[in-house]
């Protein structure tokens, strides 16, 4: 990674171009949702991709696995939150479309911290004695080797392929200004590459300004950068945007059914005449 | 109580009653937090604020006194004991007060899912008193098993749990659980319901007296407190609940 400098792409359909067929995606729940990434990949038709959630999700997830881009979802929880349940999510749990490995908020946060650490797992209290920790063959409850008869749960590292993000503004050279979506660090760290849209990106080196360089991802973690103003819509951009709550409303009830979300998918996120 | 007394408790509406319960319960804690669609005990955790300044935090809150810094933060806090309370809800509870919130049916292809556990299975084992809510009382909600047990009600000696259930506040009813019987007990019953109703939608069994104590409404303060200060700062996170539950206007 070392040495290779970012990518500067013309739009989230480029980046999508980088996300292979399989792909172990990890994106994070909230502050710069990279919905025009999700609408890219749709448009791309993306297949078979593995989705981890840091730690929950609510439309990205949901209109990925609408369009049939999902084999398999790591997540604590996918809900539309106040506009309700995430019905394409539901849908395919329901019916094996999409393979379901069920969490809770600090275990994707643990796997991920131990990837970026570059060790196997992270211990973690809670679980035990829940249907959850039955339900993941991967997790293992251990002895405490500091302790007497201390049982813990080791979370083993996840190591996404991809992180994608979303972020307010970016410079020229790759790096991101987070603001106070810390989490997008773990995020980067704990994957192989991150690819971004910015909605603005400067011709500044914004790792020079002190006062935005606390909160910046710098570039070596970013493969590739492109512009997308209003990248996050309809989903809200902290300090820029609002929700769109009409659009999310319709989109709750429009995904209620399969055609009602092939009629979303054809007309809002541009998906080939095939998908369904 | 005088008549205007009576007439503002007529005009009292059940979520300001559940408010005023679960601030009660709050009672003495420092540091409280909120979850994801959790008006309510947001609600609740303001409310106790305003009389004793308890910190609370509120995830997804933008306002700078609420938030959490960042999502770790509420975990990692939650781990060394610096939050008193958290509130849970579910879509199923049972009588030891294990609580489902991933569906019903056979795991993972279930008849019905819902959206996941989210921080469920891990703090309810870290933070002192987790209080349960739900303003739905049913046997559809209140079973004797849950399907899946997302978080369990409690732990065998040897699991590190700070943690746990505290109490269950509902539409009809306060319980407490006590971790030594592993039980709910009947606290109070909110003004006009029965003992009986609350036994009819009630799927486990629970200990109570023969003629329990009644949850006191709220006094002319604390509705002020509820109407006022406490709608205000709900409606950052919660504007539509702020505006026709507690009648909040923006200014």
């Amino acid at each position: 990674m070392a040495g290779t400098n970012t990518r500067l792409l013309a739009s989230a359909d480029e980046l999508a171009g980088l996300v292979p067929d399989g792909a172990r995606v990890a994106v994070f729940k909230d502050n710069g949702i990279p919905m025009e990434i999700a609408r890219a990949l749709v448009r791309r038709g993306a297949r078979d991709l593995h989705l981890v959630t840091v730690p929950t999700s609510g439309m990205f997830a949901d209109l990925l696995i609408g369009a049939g881009c999902v084999a398999a979802i790591e997540t604590a929880g996918v809900s539309l939150g106040e506009f309700g349940p995430a019905h394409n999510f539901v849908r395919a749990v329901k019916s094996g479309a999409v393979a379901i490995r069920d969490s809770t908020c600090p275990a994707v946060y643990a796997g991920l911290q131990a990837s970026e650490k570059g060790i196997p797992f992270m211990p973690l209290r809670g679980l035990i004695g829940s249907d959850l920790l039955e339900s993941r063959p991967d997790y293992a409850v251990i002895d405490n080797p500091f302790g007497t008869d201390d049982p813990v749960v080791a979370i083993p590292a996840i190591r996404p392929d991809i992180a994608v993000v979303h972020v307010p503004l970016a410079d020229r050279f790759g790096n991101l200004w987070i603001g106070r979506a810390a989490e997008l660090k773990i995020l980067a760290h704990a994957s192989a590459l991150t690819l971004a849209t910015a909605e603005e990106i400067v011709d500044e080196n914004i790792l020079e300004d002190e006062r935005l360089a606390a909160a910046c991802l710098p570039r070596h973690y970013v493969r590739a950068l492109a512009p997308a103003p209003n990248g996050a819509w309809p989903m809200d951009m902290p300090g820029r945007y609002a929700a769109d709550a009409e659009h999310l409303k319709a989109y709750a009830s429009l995904s209620r059914t399969a055609e009602g979300m092939a009629g979303y998918l054809r007309d809002i996120a541009g998906a080939p005449e095939a998908a369904e | 109580m005088s008549l205007q007394d009576a007439a503002e408790t007529a005009a009292c509406r059940t979520e300001e009653i559940m408010i005023d319960a679960i601030a009660q319960l709050l009672e003495g804690c420092g540091h409280i937090a909120v979850g994801v669609l959790s008006p309510i005990p947001g609600s609740a955790a303001l409310l106790t604020r305003s009389r004793s300044g308890a910190r609370v935090s509120i995830i997804g809150s933008d306002h700078p006194d609420f938030r959490t810094d960042g999502g770790v933060d509420l975990f990692d806090s939650a781990g060394q004991g610096r939050i008193d309370a958290f509130f849970l809800s579910g879509g199923q509870i049972d009588g030891a007060a294990n609580i489902n919130l991933t569906g019903l049916g056979d795991y993972p292809q279930m008849d019905v899912r819902w959206s996941g556990a989210f921080g469920s299975a891990y703090l309810y084992f870290l933070v002192p008193r987790v209080i349960l809510f739900r303003a739905e009382h049913t046997r559809r909600i209140f079973v004797p098993k849950v399907d899946f047990i997302s978080a369990p009600g409690t732990s065998p000696p040897n699991v590190y749990r700070p943690g746990g259930p505290y109490a269950l506040v509902t539409s009809l009813c306060v319980m407490r659980f006590l971790k030594e019987t592993g039980r709910f007990r009947l606290q109070s019953l909110h003004p006009g319901v029965t003992l009986e109703e609350v036994r009819d939608n009630t799927g486990f069994d629970f200990d109570a007296r023969e003629t329990p104590a009644v949850t006191p409404l709220p006094d002319r303060s604390t509705l002020s407190l509820i109407r006022g200060v406490v709608a205000r700062d709900i409606a950052g996170p919660y504007p539509e609940f702020a505006k026709s539950v507690l009648g909040y206007m923006p200014a």
